[in-house]
């Protein structure tokens, strides 16, 4: 009872480090809040097509910033996907990240742009290994018998 | 009665991002609504049975079925910017069809840009919601539902006072001006009981 209990507060902690540290936003909360008994893996799953759907995207915006003549409508455009889907699960700093992408398409500067990319990788990266981690802790308290706390 | 009647409520979704479909999806479920998402705009009008020729051809008589509505859509639910048809394109051909336009629709967008909220709602739409969508805005659906379908019901015998909102019976009413009908929508949500659906939802504190 002691282990699960343990567990729970450094998943609580964990997961309150996550937001102090702006990796994620209270959209990440109504995610967790929408997942219930008949949906137990709901979190999960959105955030697995969050993973796919980024990984999509940046391998394109690497592509189209890679061409000789850059059509910034076409990598605004996926910017743009990249910034909605990473508000609908709440990665706040990814979010931020293609905001200041996207300023640098408007103006067209291709510097700005391969700098953002690199920087809106770093954040996708970052928040990706971050949930990894969370979702390793929860199950360590569901293999231990426990429930999750509920935000 | 609240619960059969909500089931009973049937929500089209349309979005391009798998997302962003998995999420309204939720959020309508949880508010026991029955829900089809589809990922495009023609992919929609699809479903709805909408065909361009029948449109351009529907004063001659016809012997198919497709012009009326098969499939019963209480209310449509459509990103705004999506590749080919964006949801205001969705938004006009529903509401230039004369088998459609009684579908309230409601437009979702990441942008707050005040033009195009206004576009969609002089268009016809019923609710512009900004993205990530919340509880909070799924719930404010149930009204426009319920006033589509008390409309629907009534139509042959008497008008309710409600129905003097909607486009068709507008000309009882020509000198009605937006502002006007967008105090009376917020009465009717008022009048309307809000059912809590997840009590759970309320009083969360943010961990």
């Amino acid at each position: 009872m002691d282990g699960i209990v343990e567990l729970q507060r450094q998943l609580v902690e964990y997961t309150t480090s996550l937001y102090d540290e702006g990796f994620l936003d209270d959209q990440f909360i109504q995610l967790q809040q929408l997942q219930d008994e008949s949906n137990p893996d709901f979190v999960v799953e959105v955030v697995s097509l969050f993973f796919e759907d980024s990984q999509r995207l940046l391998n394109e915006l690497a592509n189209s910033l890679e061409q000789q003549s850059l059509d910034f409508r076409r990598v605004d455009a996926h910017v743009h996907q990249l910034k909605g889907s990473s508000s609908s699960i709440g990665a706040q700093r990814v979010q931020g990240a293609c905001i200041m992408f996207r300023n640098y398409c408007e103006v067209q500067n291709v510097e700005g742009c391969l700098k953002c990319l690199q920087h809106v990788k770093n954040e996708y990266s970052l928040v990706k290994s971050k949930l990894e981690t969370l979702f390793k802790l929860e199950q360590q308290v569901l293999a231990a018998g426990g429930t999750i706390p509920m935000p | 009665m609240a619960i059969a009647t909500e089931s009973e409520f049937h929500v089209l979704a349309v979005d391009d991002s798998i997302i962003d479909r998995k999420l309204i999806e939720m959020l309508l479920k949880t508010s026991s609504y029955q829900v089809t998402t589809v990922d495009s705009g023609s992919k929609a009008l699809q479903f709805l049975g909408f065909h361009e020729d029948e449109e351009s051809n529907k004063n001659q008589p016809s012997v198919s079925p497709i012009n009326h509505r098969e499939v019963q859509v209480n209310l449509i639910i459509t990103d705004y910017c999506m590749p080919g048809m964006t949801g205001y394109d969705l938004l006009k051909k529903i509401k230039e069809s004369s088998y459609l336009r009684d579908i309230p629709v409601v437009i979702m967008s990441s942008e707050n840009v005040p033009s195009r909220i206004n576009r969609c709602l002089e268009e016809g739409a019923e609710e512009f919601f900004l993205k990530p969508v919340s509880l909070s805005d799924v719930n404010k659906l149930k009204p426009h539902m319920m006033k589509a379908k008390a409309k629907d019901d009534q139509e042959p015998t008497k008008q309710g006072p409600e129905g003097s909102e909607t486009p068709e019976t507008q000309s009882v009413q020509p000198q009605q001006t937006p502002a006007q009908s967008g105090n009376k929508r917020k009465a009717m949500e008022e009048g309307i009981s809000q059912e809590r659906t997840r009590p759970r939802y309320s009083g969360l504190t943010v961990i």
